[in-house]
């Protein structure tokens, strides 16, 4: 099970509590966790990336093992390490705002 | 006994107001979805349970929210899990995509951008939500950008009314400074093919066929602010309002100036009359008397507060051109709050009350159609949107 973070706000609305494990059948990348997380949590939808486009929010970005994958293309591999569950994939919100 | 529940959308949540018909103690609850924008908040005239909020963020977006037992829960219409992985919902209730399909003509234009140059529409968020008053399943929304979309199946999955982009004066609307934004739907007690919608800054809209096709009905409008000022589209309509039982009476507060219609805008007359000042957001009209109107000015376009520091309500009782300041209970000095355009309500008892909620995170309510005034709250995030329901 792949284990995702989410921010404190996307917690609330897909009522969870810390971080949420999800199973991805086949290869393990952003796109394939984003997809099974929105299965499980459909509310979810639309929040993280746009619904038409599939481009992350601008406020948002995609952490793994301490590296910045925001920017990586969505089909890529994740590392071993959020492949076998020891380390989350992680969503965060960009501080920001008022 | 009556109830009345003043639902209230803030910068930082949502908070739902209730009482019983004396209207003298209130209960509060909330905040409802704590952090998020709660742009606009409304029950069904159908089924007063039935409630509709939208939530947004600038970080995730749009989400609406639904309730069915008055606000003590929520639920994201169509965000449910079902058994199977992997097997979608049918709906998403937060997807709001523009029609671009050819059976209704290709609409998707660009409007001007604040430079003048054309931009292409993208939606940000829900400034307002119309549920029917048929049925408690259908409801309009209003959209940043400017367009309106309709949800048949309780806000579970939306399809636009195109016909309003599609009217062909679209590259000509142009975003205000709080954006692009549809934030007026009325809709006609007497004639369920007509609504009228606002847009800041395109001006009023009408359609007379359900929203399949749509006029600009802004005739008598004056704008020294754009380049033609009485320019067929392009004025910044802030808010309009209707009496329900005056269905060809129609009231507007635009950028600056009061105006009033009595064709179903087709022609529209200024009354600003004696107002210290018309520039202001809100305008409504009394549940009984449907000449007797309200507003609250501010001071001008560059300073958002009321004049000389004192919060005042105007009323006309002869449907505009003669004001009287309403004042007793309301902040007389050093009050620098603004009232947002859609934060403005009514409720309906035999003594009408008349409410409306300020930047400043208070919610001021009368129980006389506002010869007095007390505060329901005073310590809010910066009210956004007010309406009001009278349960019998």
């Amino acid at each position: 099970m792949i284990q995702v973070t989410l921010p404190a706000h996307l917690r609330t609305l897909a009522r969870v509590e810390g971080d949420v494990a999800v199973e991805v059948e086949g290869q393990a990348t952003l796109r394939s966790v984003l997809d099974a997380l929105e299965a499980q949590y459909p509310m979810l939808r639309g929040t993280i990336r746009d619904h038409v486009t599939q481009q992350r929010r601008p406020f948002l970005r995609f952490f793994a093992c301490q590296e910045d994958w925001s920017l990586e293309p969505p089909d890529t591999p994740l590392p071993d390490a959020v492949v076998r569950g020891t380390e989350p994939l992680m969503i965060v919100g960009a501080i920001a705002g008022g | 006994m009556s109830k009345v529940r003043v639902l209230v959308g803030t910068r930082k949540g949502a908070f739902i107001l209730s009482s019983d018909g004396k209207r003298e103690k209130w209960g509060v609850s909330g905040p409802h979805f704590a952090g998020w924008e709660i742009y606009h908040m409304k029950g069904s005239p159908v089924d007063p349970d039935r409630l509709y909020a939208s939530q947004s963020s600038g970080w995730f977006g749009q989400v609406i929210q639904r309730s069915s037992d008055g606000g003590k829960t929520w639920e994201t219409p169509g965000g449910e899990k079902l058994p199977r992985p992997g097997e979608f919902p049918a709906g998403a209730s937060n997807k709001f995509v523009y029609d671009v399909s050819s059976a209704s003509g290709k609409p998707l234009t660009t409007h001007q951008w604040y430079d003048g140059t054309q931009h292409p529409w993208e939606f940000k968020r829900v400034w307002h939500l119309e549920p029917s008053l048929t049925d408690a399943e259908t409801v309009y929304a209003g959209v940043e950008d400017a367009a309106i979309f309709r949800s048949t199946d309780g806000a579970v999955s939306w399809q636009e009314l195109s016909g309003l982009r599609g009217h062909g004066t679209g590259p000509k609307w142009q975003p205000g400074a709080g954006g692009m934004c549809l934030h007026s739907i009325v809709l006609d007690r007497s004639d369920p093919q007509r609504m009228f919608i606002a847009i800041s800054a395109a001006g009023a809209f009408r359609t007379d066929d359900g929203g399949a096709t749509w006029k600009p009905i802004n005739r008598g409008l004056k704008s020294q602010y754009i380049p033609d000022p009485h320019a067929e589209v392009g004025h910044c309509v802030h808010h309009i309002a209707m009496h329900p039982a005056r269905p060809g009476v129609l009231y507007m507060q635009k950028h600056w100036d009061v105006m009033r219609s009595d064709n179903a805008g087709d022609l529209w007359q200024e009354v600003s009359g004696n107002l210290p000042t018309d520039f202001g957001f809100v305008i409504d009209v009394h549940a009984h008397e449907p000449e007797t109107i309200y507003v609250v000015p501010i001071k001008s376009d560059s300073e958002h507060f009321p004049m000389d520091g004192k919060l005042r309500v105007y009323r006309s009782r002869s449907g505009g051109n003669e004001w009287e300041p309403l004042t007793k209970g309301l902040p007389q000095s050093d009050c620098y709050v603004n009232v947002l355009r859609d934060a403005m309500a009514v409720d309906s008892l035999d003594s009408c009350g008349v409410y409306f909620g300020t930047t400043g995170g208070q919610v001021y309510a009368s129980r006389d159609s506002g010869d007095n005034w007390a505060p329901i709250v005073h310590d809010l995030p910066a009210v956004l949107s007010v309406e009001v329901q009278t349960i019998a």
